[in-house]
This record gives structure tokens, sequence and C-alpha cells, in this order.
């Protein structure tokens, strides 16, 4: 990994993506790393595409504009592939995460994915269903950034998400989110 | 023991708010503030600070309450942005001209027409003249730590003005990093309490804010306005001195970044100096002499100060996130008439930029080195202001 991490995740506005990289900014600070976690702000409205940020340092950041080459691309939304272009900036060597149903082969394919780039799939949707009965697929896919990335400990991750969800959601809901990252975290798959 | 901690900028000075816990706080929501003050809102009525939180219905009417409880004798604050400021106006000149020392978070935004709610500096900068004190800050620390500053330096007993403490709307409001928060106590210690000046509320010595002055007297009122400004830049240093060793950050009038040695130079406000840093290493590693300097304190803005600081230099750009249609940026105003006394000082041009949240990318730092490095080879400059990244 490279000294700063860069993320840019694409979403749907309702599908947490937007608490899914502040998850991710507060689990990453640990160690003394820096943090920056923010969304481009424009109408927001359920279903609307939407883009979210990260970057994580050992050095201080002081870049305040958005991710314009990420090292990671995470969508949350994988029919935001065919209507947005995602791997707009993204370097040759560009790990993706794409929520879908599909193998990574075809989503590479359909990425047109370069020889140094990694294409990973999850089926985020279907784990959070299963495990929390809402198509919320932040949680899942948050374990499978991890994963891909090793930018964290699944366990420290766990625990952070036990922290942050535990001000707001029921025992249930943690539970059934902390079932979801762990699924998203092993049943990762590169293509 | 600092806590680190991965929050917004309106999350960390509401946060500053409550370790202060002040007496009186008027609250009215407006974008990109509405989340600080819905914090200290919740502090309120969680019973974590001990503040009377005035719920109004205008910023007009946030700012009068304001006035009545500082006059009444209590250490009060409120925040803002945008239309919020500029409804505010007639009483911000009546805080300031009535020696109130008010501390108020200004998030930065746009200001209307067409209706924007994106971050640029046109708010504040409508406000310079206002007599309000103004930081400004590049992040979500400097807000935090600007804000615990504020109160030290308004409050003090040969100070007594208002604060304005800037930061960028949306970019810095609502974006979560790395901050390291002060202990409750440390910031209580170091803000100390509140000093009565006058207060309305001490009933056995009657007393009137804000009579009428007519021409006897009213110009000489103004000038010891003037008179206690000259005095801010000393406290501000005073301040700064005592925070870094409670914090370890130091604060100055102004930063400045590899600018000692510099030949060329970018003059630039908040959340786009830190972006600015990182393209003047690029140059730096191509052996450009780049470097910056970030005010920090703009009213009163560190004429002389300034002027030292940048008079070696070949070519200095100054950037306004804010303009005055019709004359130059206002920073810019600010540094030539700084300059202009000094011996030797740099060719000058202005930039405005990033208008109503327009990004300020890398490349257009990239693009004003360059054209300052032709500048300060010879090229002649071909118009003084010039809007940077405007589309065609």
């Amino acid at each position: 990994m490279s000294e700063t991490l860069e993320l840019r995740w694409h979403g749907r506005g309702g599908q947490g993506t937007v608490t899914a990289a502040k998850v991710l900014a507060d689990t990453c600070l640990s160690g003394g790393r820096h943090v920056q976690a923010f969304p481009e702000y424009g109408p927001e409205r359920a279903g609307a595409p939407l883009r979210a940020y990260n970057r994580i340092s050992s050095k201080e950041l002081r870049m305040h504009c958005p991710v314009l080459s990420p090292n990671l691309i995470a969508v949350v939304d994988a029919t935001l592939i065919d209507s947005v272009n995602i791997s707009e900036g993204a370097k040759e060597d560009s790990l993706f995460v794409i929520n879908t149903t599909k193998d990574p082969g075809e989503i590479r394919e359909k990425l047109s994915a370069s020889p140094k780039q990694k294409v990973f799939t999850v089926d985020a949707t279907k784990i959070a269903l299963e495990c929390f009965g809402r198509a919320l697929p932040n949680s899942p896919m948050l374990g499978a950034v991890c994963k891909v990335t090793g930018i964290v400990s699944l366990d420290h991750l766990l625990d952070d998400i036990r922290k942050s969800f535990g001000k707001k959601f029921s025992q249930k809901i943690i539970d059934g989110n902390i079932e979801a990252t762990k699924r998203g975290y092993e049943e990762v798959k590169e293509g | 023991m600092t806590q680190v901690v991965a929050v917004t900028g309106n999350e960390a000075v509401a946060n500053a708010l409550r370790q202060i816990n002040p007496d009186v706080c008027g609250i009215y929501p407006i974008t990109p503030q509405t989340d600080m003050m819905q914090r200290f809102a919740s502090y309120v009525s969680d019973g974590k600070v001990d503040t009377e939180a005035i719920l109004v219905e205008s910023e007009h009417s946030s700012m009068s309450a304001c006035i009545g409880a500082a006059a009444a004798g209590g250490r009060v604050v409120t925040a803002t942005s945008s239309q919020g400021l500029a409804l505010m106006w007639e009483m911000l000149h009546i805080a300031s001209g009535d020696r109130l020392p008010i501390i108020m978070p200004v998030v930065n935004r746009a200001l209307s027409a067409p209706l924007n709610i994106h971050g640029d500096h046109s708010d504040a900068m409508g406000a310079r003249d206002t007599g309000w004190i103004q930081l400004w800050s590049e992040n979500g620390q400097e807000a935090y730590d600007n804000t615990i500053q504020a109160f030290r330096i308004g409050e003090h007993m040969d100070i007594r003005l208002p604060v304005m403490i800037c930061l960028d709307g949306f970019i810095i409001s609502h974006s979560i990093e790395r901050i390291e928060y002060l202990e409750d106590a440390e910031v209580q210690n170091f803000v100390g309490p509140y000093k009565n000046f006058l207060p309305l509320l001490d009933l056995d010595k009657p007393k009137s804010y804000g009579p009428l002055i007519l021409p006897d007297l009213y110009h000489e009122y103004k000038k010891a306005q003037h008179e206690v400004m000259a005095k801010v830049t000393d406290v501000v240093l005073d301040v700064a001195k005592d925070f870094e060793k409670m914090s370890g950050r130091s604060y100055g009038l102004f930063e400045t970044y590899k600018l000692d040695d510099a030949d060329i130079a970018i003059v630039i406000l908040n959340s786009a100096a830190g972006t600015t840093k990182d393209v003047i290493d690029e140059f730096r590693a191509k052996g450009v002499k780049a470097g910056l300097l970030k005010p920090r304190l703009f009213r009163p803005f560190p004429y002389r100060k300034i002027a030292d600081a940048l008079q070696h230099t070949k070519a200095v750009c100054v950037m306004d996130r804010a303009d005055s249609f019709g004359g130059y940026g206002p920073l810019f105003m600010e540094i030539v008439s700084a300059l202009y006394h000094a011996k030797d000082k740099p060719l000058l041009m202005n930039k405005i930029y990033g208008l109503g949240g327009r990004d300020y990318l890398p490349e257009h730092a990239e693009t004003v080195f360059s054209e300052l490095i032709e500048l300060a080879n010879g090229s002649p400059l071909k118009n003084v202001k010039e809007y940077l990244g405007a589309r065609e």
C-alpha cells in the first residue's frame, strides 16, 4: 500500500454509503493515522447516485478536495456501472470492490480492467438481507474493503461498528450488521 | 490527555462550545452551519451545558438576543452562515460598537442570488468592516482551536470585542477529519471564568448601552474602536503562546509554508491552503522555490508583518474565494495595501477561485505557480485580476 490510501465510494442515496465512509475513517484512526471522510453534496434524495471519499494516511492530510485518482473504488450499487463512469481517474493498479450477484470475471470484463487492476465482488445486498432483513449493503461492503486492503483487522472493524452503531440501533440490528460485516470480509471474491 | 477523534468541523466546534459552557446561545438554523447549532441544542437538552438556548425566528433576532444577553453580563455565543450573516449585518455593528465580546463561528457559504449552499468567503468578507475580529481556519482542528482561543481574545479586558471564527462550509464543516480534543477541564481552565465589564444587570449601577452620540463625540468613539483593534494582534499572540503550552499546537497572526527562501508564493485563506501546500512540495521537488502565506487574523489585518514576510519574493498570487465586483478581491486589496510601503516588493496578481463551492484542485495551484514562474522571469502581466478555472 502506498503511504496514502484514497478511496472513492459510489452508491445511491439511502444505502448507507456515507455511513460506510465515516465508519471506515473512524476505524482507521488507530495507530496514529490521519483520516478523512466526506461525501459529495448534491441534491440529496433516496436512489440518486452519490459519491463519498476517504483518505487514510500515516502523514497529515492537507488536501481538501475530492479524491481524483483513487487506490480503491467501492461500488455499493452495481446498477451504477451502467450509468456513471466508475473507473474515472483509476490508477493502473487500482482495486475495485463491487456489490453484485455476478462473478468477478464478468465484472472485470465489463469494466475492461487493465492487467494490474484487481476486481473483487461480493453479494453484499444478499448478505444484508439474510443477516438483518434490509437491503443496506454498507456493512458487508466495509468488511470486503477491509479484507482487500488489509487496512485494519476484522476484529478492530467489528469493535468499531459495535461502538458507532451502538449509539443509534438495537442489539438485534447491531448483531445483524456484525454478522454481515464478517460475511462480507469472508465472501469477497477476486476475479 | 488529548482525545483523538474522527469528527466533522461542525462537530468539533460544537464540542469546543460545550467545553466552554457559555451562559447564552442564540440559535437559528442555516446550511451549512445548522448541524453545529443542532448539536449544541442537544447538549442543552441533555443537560451537558448550563447554557440558556434562545431559539429565535431569524438571524437578526439571534444577534439581537446575543447583544442583549452580552450587555446584561453573560458569556454569549451563536453561529451562522451566508444569508444568516447578511441578515445580521446591522446588528453586527451594534455588537462591536457596544464592545460586546460575542463569539460566533461562521461556516463560510456563498451568498444569493443565485441560491447556492456551498462554501465560499463572500459572507465573512462582507462582514469585514463590521468591527469584529476575524480568525480564519484551514481545517477542523484549527476551527476547534480558534474557537477556544477566541474567548480569551475577545473577552480580554483591553479588547472587549466580538470575534468571528471562519471555517469553510461543507469542505470543513461536513468533512470528517482526525482532530485532537483537549480535556474539558483544560479548556475551562484556559478560557477561565467570564469577567464582566459594565453589566446591565448590575442594578446598583445603572448604565446605558448604545445611546445617541451626535457629531461632537461620534468621531472620537469610532477612533477608539480603531485604537482598540491595534491592541488585538499582541493579545492574539499572547493567547496563542498560552495555547501552545497547553496543546503543543502553535498559532500566529498568519502561517507561512516554505516562504522564507521562496521566489514565488500564493496567499490564500482556509481549506485551500492545505491543497496548496501539497502542490508546493511538488514544485520544491522540481527545484522551484514556491511558498505560501495563509492569513489567520484577517481583522485586524497585520499589514506590516505580512509585508515583511512577503517582500523578498519576486511574484505573488493572492487568491480570493470572494469577489468585489468591479474591484479586486478583498484579500488582494489587503496584500497590495500591505506591500505598498515595503522597500522591495513582489509583482502581484489576483485570482478569484472556488466561488459557490467550485472545487479547488491541485491542478489549479499548479496553473498559478506556473504563471508565477513566468511572471518572475519577466513575462508581462496580462490582467491583474482573473477568474481561475472558469468554464468558457
